[in-house]
């Protein structure tokens, strides 16, 4: 799939530039191009977590030592951080989460479709800003917008790839 | 740390003769890789997939454990799963469930995502998390001797017991089993509880 | 049960009188009043409401930091919350990171229900389960004593639990106000106002 590394590529070339060090996740086939760019960049402390709530702790506390970082994970790991929010909302911590969409554009798995459709209501309750990129030449753009808001601005926000830019699951392995 | 070359054991094979001992018991599979494993071996009644809720399987075997304390409870999930509810292995210590056993089929490795190295690739060593936690019987299962040994203490020791079993992270055929959840739900209930599965 | 002699507040006044520079996270609920009894100070960031986040929080500020020793002082029952974040720092080994968990057995904020360690739980076989290279379980005043020296110096990450007796000691004012202390803690380890 071209057009997916295209855009990986892309935000990680963003994320530099706009002074990410911490990069949090928990592996996630959407982000594996993403996900691998960072660990092979020595400049890029990436830290694998056991679950997602893990991450949006760590990120207050790099924020908190003067660094800038950013959430990789599945719409399913959203449900793992709702109450960890509170306290970058608490705190005003920027917090930047990029987010590959499950549980929409033809999505196989059932099990996959409540956590889905929740994402962006459940992180708009808890003050999380809202962007979302359905097409693979939006990704880059909105991740820019994303984290100037995010980082100068002191927000939560986050950016939702929509399923139909990862494409279907290929269960032909 | 297990060197990836001291790994020998076939995932499929491990888990074909595990079910081939389980009787009457029942099973929970975690998501992803686990699932498909017990797929492979064959559909059957007691058994109740998950295919989400990453970090789930443990709790709900124990919430089953403490329902049927006269059936064997086996759940068979992955390292990668397990880590996400890592603390569920406190929770479950100290009920102190006898008639539960937990499986992990470690391959080291997040199946569905791309084969990224779990922490278990890394040094964390899942069966002494289990004993820190309080299980009276946990073992890393690595040999052939190892699963020989192990598979009757799953389904005889008391527990709650915790067996890692190190398996190589080869790609499986893809077996899915049913995942429309209230179809499993039903068949599960209905099979377990008869007709009082109506209340 | 066993009988605990240390007292909460004797363990984390003697360990912080030794803490030089060093930036201190506290995990919500007992440990907050236990450091702010001490005496507040701009290099610590007390944690509120959300159980299981102080080590992660820690931690991000070391990887930040990594020439400033990075402390951690929590309850049981708030580490157990976030228990496996110890596998993820058990991964990455942050050689500036110390956990020090007050385990008085109970959740002290609720009631004082007895938590997990109460029933056996053993968090110091966990830590080392999950590849923290240094650890230690700390009962009484002579293994303290010798314990500071680890804290503090020495390759971390280090992870020690002293148990103390479950008697409530006095609450203290605790700076609550999350944008300010956040912000004053930002600024004293990495000099940035914004």
């Amino acid at each position: 799939m071209a057009e997916q590394t295209g855009w990986s590529d892309e935000v990680f070339s963003i994320l530099r530039a706009a002074g990410v060090a911490q990069v949090a996740y928990v592996p996630d086939a959407g982000h594996k191009q993403l996900i691998n760019r960072c660990i092979a960049d020595n400049k890029i402390k990436h830290v694998p977590l056991t679950t997602e709530e893990e991450g949006v702790a760590l990120l207050g506390g790099a924020w908190l030592g003067g660094e800038r970082g950013a959430l990789l994970m599945q719409s399913s790991g959203v449900g793992n951080i709702i109450n960890m929010l509170s306290v970058s909302n608490e705190c005003r911590f920027p917090l930047l989460m990029i987010v590959t969409m499950r549980g929409e554009w033809g999505e196989f798995n059932p099990w996959q479709l409540p956590m889905g459709q929740a994402t962006q209501p459940t992180l708009e309750a808890m003050g999380v800003i809202v962007l979302r990129a359905d097409a693979p030449e939006d990704v880059p753009e909105t991740v820019a917008a994303a984290a100037k808001l995010s980082f100068e601005a002191g927000r939560m926000v986050a950016v939702l790839i929509g399923q139909k830019v990862i494409g279907f699951k290929n269960w032909d392995k | 740390m297990a060197d990836s070359s001291d790994i020998v054991l076939d995932r499929r094979d491990v888990v074909s003769r595990i079910l081939a001992a389980r009787g009457d018991a029942l099973l929970v599979t975690g998501l992803g890789a686990p699932t498909w494993d017990a797929a492979a071996v064959g559909d059957h009644p007691n058994n109740f997939y998950l295919w989400g809720g990453m970090g789930g399987a443990v709790p709900t075997a124990l919430g089953l454990a403490l329902a049927q304390p006269d059936r064997r409870i086996l759940v068979l999930t992955g390292d990668g799963e397990m880590l996400m509810g890592i603390g569920s292995l406190a929770t479950v210590a100290i009920q102190k469930p006898e008639n539960l056993a937990i499986g992990i089929i470690d391959n080291q490795h997040y199946g569905e995502t791309g084969m990224q190295e779990t922490a278990t690739a890394h040094g964390v060593d899942l069966a002494a998390m289990a004993k820190g936690a309080g299980f009276g019987l946990t073992a890393t299962v690595r040999t052939e001797d190892d699963l020989v040994a192990a598979i009757p203490l799953i389904f005889d020791a008391p527990g709650p017991v915790f067996f890692d079993i190190k398996v190589t992270a080869v790609d499986q055929p893809m077996t899915l089993p049913e995942k429309d959840g209230l179809a499993i739900k039903h068949r599960f209930r209905a099979e377990l509880l008869g007709d009082t599965a109506q209340k | 049960m066993t009988e605990y002699t240390l007292e909460r507040r004797d363990v984390v006044h003697r360990i912080l009188k030794e803490r030089g520079d060093a930036a201190v996270v506290t995990g919500i609920g007992n440990a907050s009043h236990d450091v702010a009894s001490a005496g507040d100070d701009p290099l610590n960031m007390y944690l509120f409401g959300v159980m299981g986040g102080a080590v992660m929080t820690a931690f991000g500020i070391a990887l930040a930091q990594p020439d400033r020793r990075v402390m951690v002082i929590t309850g049981d029952g708030e580490l157990l919350a976030g228990i496996g974040s110890l596998a993820t720092v058990g991964v990455e080994k942050p050689k500036n990171l110390s956990i020090v968990v007050i385990d008085n057995q109970a959740y002290g904020a609720t009631g004082g229900q007895l938590t997990h360690t109460a029933a056996g739980v053993d968090l110091v076989g966990i830590a080392a389960a999950s590849g923290i290279p240094r650890t230690a379980l700390i009962e009484d005043e002579s293994v303290l004593e010798s314990a500071i020296k680890d804290i503090y110096q020495g390759e971390g990450p280090y992870f020690a639990v002293v148990k103390v007796v479950a008697v409530a000691a006095p609450r203290v004012h605790v700076p609550n106000d999350g944008t300010l202390t956040a912000r004053r803690f930002r600024q004293a380890v990495s000099g940035k106002v914004g």
